[in-house]
């Protein structure tokens, strides 16, 4: 069912109970964000997403991520209180994952260069955490990948991501999900020719029969086909190699 | 190593359901006064859940320690009304008796400190809880005083 | 116990009791025995009584009463002996055998153990002519005193359970109304009208609702409802099966805090009782309805006192608020309508429904009707929990009831409504207590916490208390509660430790705004009332902290010393104690602390009998 409202005082349409988010940005507006991905549910942590919705007379502010699309809301998304608590978060973040170099660029995109919170002296609290700002998109993405290697740890200003502390990350195969979604470049993950490291574990590849370059780690490959029920030689060759073998097979077909 | 049997039938007491998972932890937490390892272990089997998740709950409430603490337990009572009367003099008397910091265990096992929010016997405050003893109406000589007693009758073990 | 199985039951049982009780003729001595009064030797004062009865052959003339808290903290063991109410505080184990021979036997009061008031000196013999005492209308906690909360038959006897007769006979529409038309509001903070709660949640189609009672009072300095849960548990209960019935709910909840052991114990020792005389389970009272309830402890997290933290927890997964988007009320407990309301709003209940709508908002103010209970604690001479009729005043509360501040100091503010709350100053000590007064002056009166505090306390370290307690507690799910409280507290500390400019005050205020607006739940916003309020109502203390360097009230270590005056006989006695071993001084003569190695720690002041220390 389709809904009608206003943005930034343009009238415009989209799906009612969709992510609000999604649904002004399809409609051309910007809404910066770090904490929301289109593979994982939304979250509302990072607090960038903010928008002033006007409903039945009465304005709040709120995050648009996870507020759902519905016909008459006036939306504002870029009023000078919305800029105001926007930089102000920038700042927050900034301060709070200093040797982030994405999220510096980030928040200058958006206008913010420094953050008088940032303390320079004062030792790094966590020193694991100096480019988190807990935004959990790596932990949901370990969840919809059904291995749930890592969670969220503690709670407030001590809360980190990680696997069961004093332990390894057992269940982590390696995917490298988690390191792709992460909006800071915070996870580390290392690839050399034979083999992935990441969350301090060492993962073999599985070798494309083709080219030799690395396919998909072993573990993961193990995960995928029990989970998709692929078949036992899916993972033989790389994309790329299957792709120019399927193309070869055409061309004789043809000949 | 925790005796697992204890820790299935806790587990039977609550059924297997997820929802349970914070009852369960407690009730393992006063059988064993900590949390260890191969019972969140068994937990997670025996309700299908993750271990990562186990440890988020674990290490989210304040109730929970993953490492043993001491035989005797200190609790500072850090609510508003104890702050106004001091409370902060107390944990600190506490840290010079016992050689720790607040949160720590002494290396003999013997004594943890610890601070909590508020146990709501704000008439009485600064309070200090010593053996699930309530003491009201602290001060840093008296809780010196008390340390020792218990120090002088744990002594004999 | 045998099962009660209609309102005709219930009314037979309860002659029954009343008629046993009077031919048994025995007076009741009811001994105080909430937390505070067993950590001053309650029980040992109970055992005291039982043994002195039995070898004064007094057993058959006399019960003694193990009750919950009396409210009157300060002066406890308090012990209360009925039907004339005379009331003996601070009594000791060792006082007992005298007052077994010469008041219960020999019918003669002790002056000894009198309320004596340290403003006049005046003393008083029966509760009712303590001003602690008298000004309060305790609707709720008056039956503390009365009951023994481990014994169901003792809240029959007092007309328990009769409110849920009469609502099954009422009917879910009738009891609803009176509720609404009563305007119960919300007790736990947040003021919302109960009624409509109910009536939203009884509204949304569904096959499954939940009713939950929120026990997890975390504002430090609030103990209320412990006291309520202790002492009076059934109350409670009952208030949550007429709720349940109106709303049409068959499972409830009660959420404790872990920290709240006796509570836990005694709730449970009742819902037992309930169960076994037909109050909980199939059928209650022959009519139709069944409905049962459940506890559950929390995990030392105060955020879980925030509804949607609280179901999460009780789902078995951490304490992080979501958005509220969507009303609890509508979707809650595993997506299903859940009606959440506080202990001593439901407490408020059974009373509703017994008296109707119309006695009850008699009490208090229009907008706040019925009483509120409060803890008075803190620079206060008589500290412990009152329940005043809303609309009575801060300094009625604190002066009249309370006896104003211990030690003949001056009063300088109090915060009422825990971390969410704000410091109001003595220029508003005329200010109505109830739920929009307080609100419009930017503190509230939330749970019921009221702290006082003395010439002797630095608003801005209380602030920097209430930051630290919030960046401690908060789930660390958003930015802007977990980054912003934990840089409003750094703010905070660079001005209690000497580092503050007058650019830390422009950017706390700024920042302050932000967590405010922007936070996920009400941890978050408003979490910045204590210090949005000591600027508005101290600023000058602020201020005194970054020009001078000073700290007024003598708190911020980096910015006092402690100095022994002339007053000093050189007794030694301080140079013992120091911790660093840093003051010198030869016997009978002036000692002298050295200022460069001294931790602030004040155990000098503290044990120096000559007063010759203090704080500059």
């Amino acid at each position: 069912m389709t809904a009608k409202f206003k943005v930034n005082g343009v009238e415009v349409e989209a799906e009612a109970g969709s992510s609000l988010l999604d649904a002004v940005r399809q409609n051309g507006f910007e809404v910066p964000s770090l904490c929301h991905h289109e593979a994982v549910t939304p979250y509302g942590a990072c607090r960038l997403c903010l928008v002033e919705v006007t409903r039945g007379g009465r304005k709040k502010i709120t995050t648009s991520c996870n507020y759902e699309v519905q016909g008459g809301i006036e939306v504002l998304t870029d009023s000078e209180q919305i800029r105001r608590h926007r930089a102000m978060v920038l700042e927050l973040l900034l301060a709070e994952a200093p040797r982030s170099v994405s999220l510096r660029s980030f928040a200058a995109a958006h206008g913010v260069r420094n953050s008088r919170f940032a303390r320079p002296d004062a030792p790094a609290l966590l020193d694991e955490r100096e480019g988190c700002i807990l935004c959990g998109l790596c932990v949901r993405a370990c969840e919809e990948m059904g291995r749930d290697a890592i969670s969220l740890l503690q709670r407030g200003v001590s809360k980190e991501v990680g696997p069961p502390p004093g332990g390894e990350a057992d269940s982590c195969i390696g995917c490298g999900s988690c390191h792709a979604v992460c909006p800071t470049g915070h996870i580390a993950m290392r690839d050399t020719a034979k083999a992935r490291e990441i969350w301090g574990r060492m993962f073999d590849f599985v070798l494309c029969e083709g080219c030799g370059r690395p396919v998909i780690t072993t573990a993961h490959r193990d995960h995928a086909i029990e989970r998709g029920g692929l078949p036992a030689d899916y993972y033989l060759r790389c994309a790329e190699c299957k792709k120019s073998g399927l193309a070869a097979r055409f061309a004789k077909v043809g000949s | 190593m925790m005796d697992l049997s204890k820790v299935d039938s806790i587990i039977d007491g609550y059924g297997t359901d997820a929802a349970a998972l914070l009852a369960i932890l407690q009730d393992v937490q006063a059988e064993a006064n900590h949390l260890p390892r191969e019972a969140m272990d068994r937990i997670a089997a025996r309700l299908g859940v993750p271990l990562s998740r186990i440890y988020s709950m674990a290490t989210f409430f304040e109730t929970f320690h993953l490492e043993p603490r001491g035989r005797h337990i200190c609790t500072v009572c850090m609510g508003t009304a104890c702050h106004v009367r001091g409370a902060k003099r107390l944990v600190e008397q506490l840290e010079r008796d016992l050689e720790i910091s607040s949160g720590q265990t002494t290396a003999d096992m013997q004594f943890t400190i610890e601070e909590v929010n508020c146990v709501g016997a704000c008439a009485l405050g600064p309070l200090v809880i010593v053996d699930g003893e309530y003491h009201g109406n602290m001060t840093s000589d008296r809780l010196s005083k008390v340390v020792k007693a218990v120090r002088k009758e744990g002594g004999g073990e | 116990m045998a099962r009660i199985a209609n309102p005709a039951g219930l009314g037979a049982h309860r002659q029954r009791l009343l008629a046993e009780r009077e031919a048994g003729g025995k007076k009741t001595v009811a001994v105080c025995c909430g937390t505070g009064c067993n950590a001053n030797g309650a029980e040992k004062v109970v055992a005291a009584f039982r043994e002195e009865l039995g070898k004064q052959g007094l057993a058959d003339s006399y019960e003694i009463k193990p009750t919950g808290c009396h409210g009157f903290c300060e002066r406890g063991t308090l012990v209360l002996l009925h039907p004339e109410k005379r009331l003996y505080q601070r009594v000791k184990p060792e006082a007992v055998a005298e007052i077994v021979e010469k008041t219960l036997q020999g019918g003669e009061a002790l002056e000894q153990h009198f309320y004596d008031n340290p403003a006049t000196g005046e003393k008083h013999e029966f509760e009712h002519d303590i001003p602690f005492y008298k000004h309060q209308e305790r609707l709720i906690l008056g039956q503390n005193g009365e009951i023994d909360p481990t014994d169901i038959d003792d809240y029959i006897a007092g007309g328990g359970y009769g409110a849920l007769a009469k609502a099954f006979e009422m009917g879910p529409e009738k009891v609803l109304g009176e509720v609404k038309a009563a305007n119960l509001r919300g007790r736990g903070g947040g003021g919302f009208p109960a009624g409509r709660k109910w009536e939203t949640c009884r509204d949304v189609p569904s096959e499954k609702r939940y009713v939950i009672c929120n026990a997890d009072e975390g504002d430090p300095g609030a103990f209320m409802d412990r006291s309520i849960l202790e002492g009076n548990p059934h109350v409670v209960i009952e208030g949550m099966i007429i709720g349940a019935y109106t709303i049409g709910s068959d499972e409830g909840y009660v959420y404790v805090r872990n920290e709240y052991p006796l509570a836990v114990r005694r709730l449970s020792i009742a819902l037992e009782q309930a169960r076994e005389r037909g109050f909980l389970g199939e059928d209650i009272l022959g009519s139709g309805f069944s409905f049962d309830i459940r506890v559950n402890r929390g995990g030392g997290a105060f955020v879980c006192g925030e509804s949607t933290a609280l179901m999460a927890s009780i789902e078995g997964k951490v304490g992080e608020p979501r958005a509220k988007h969507i009303h609890t009320v509508v979707a809650g407990l595993h997506g299903r309508p859940t009606n959440l309301n506080n202990v001593e709003t439901w407490a408020n209940v059974p009373l509703i429904v017994e008296r109707g709508a119309d006695w009850y908002t008699s009490k208090g103010t229009k907008g706040s009707p019925g009483t509120k209970i409060f803890s008075l604690v803190g620079k206060v001479n008589n500290t412990g929990l009152v329940e005043a009729e809303m609309g009575m005043t801060l300094r009625q509360i604190i002066f009249d009831i309370g006896g104003g501040i211990p030690g003949g100091r001056e009063f300088k503010a109090v915060q009422t409504g825990g971390p969410s709350g704000g410091c109001l100053p003595a220029s508003k000590l005329d200010l109505a207590v109830d739920f929009d007064t307080l609100w419009e002056e930017g503190s509230m009166m939330g749970s019921g916490g009221m702290i006082v505090m003395d010439d002797r306390t630095c608003m801005v370290d209380v602030a920097k208390y209430f930051l630290g307690f919030l960046k401690f507690e908060s789930c660390g799910k958003c930015t802007t509660c977990r980054e912003g409280l934990r840089r409003l507290h750094e703010l905070v500390q660079d001005i209690t430790e000497g580092r503050g400019t007058e650019d830390t005050i422009g950017l706390i205020e700024e920042l302050a705004e932000t967590v405010d607006a922007a936070s996920l739940c009400a941890l978050g916003t408003t979490a910045t009332n204590p210090i949005k309020s000591t600027l508005a109502h101290f600023r000058d203390e602020y201020l005194a902290h970054i020009r001078d360097r000073r700290c007024p009230g003598g708190v911020c270590k980096a910015l006092i010393r402690y100095e022994i005056t002339e007053a000093c006989t050189g007794c030694l006695v301080c140079a013992k104690r120091c911790p660093e071993k840093c003051i010198t001084g030869e016997k009978k003569q002036l000692h002298t602390i050295d200022q460069s190695r001294c931790i602030k720690c004040g155990i000098c002041m503290d044990v120096c009998k000559f007063d010759s220390v203090r704080v500059v």
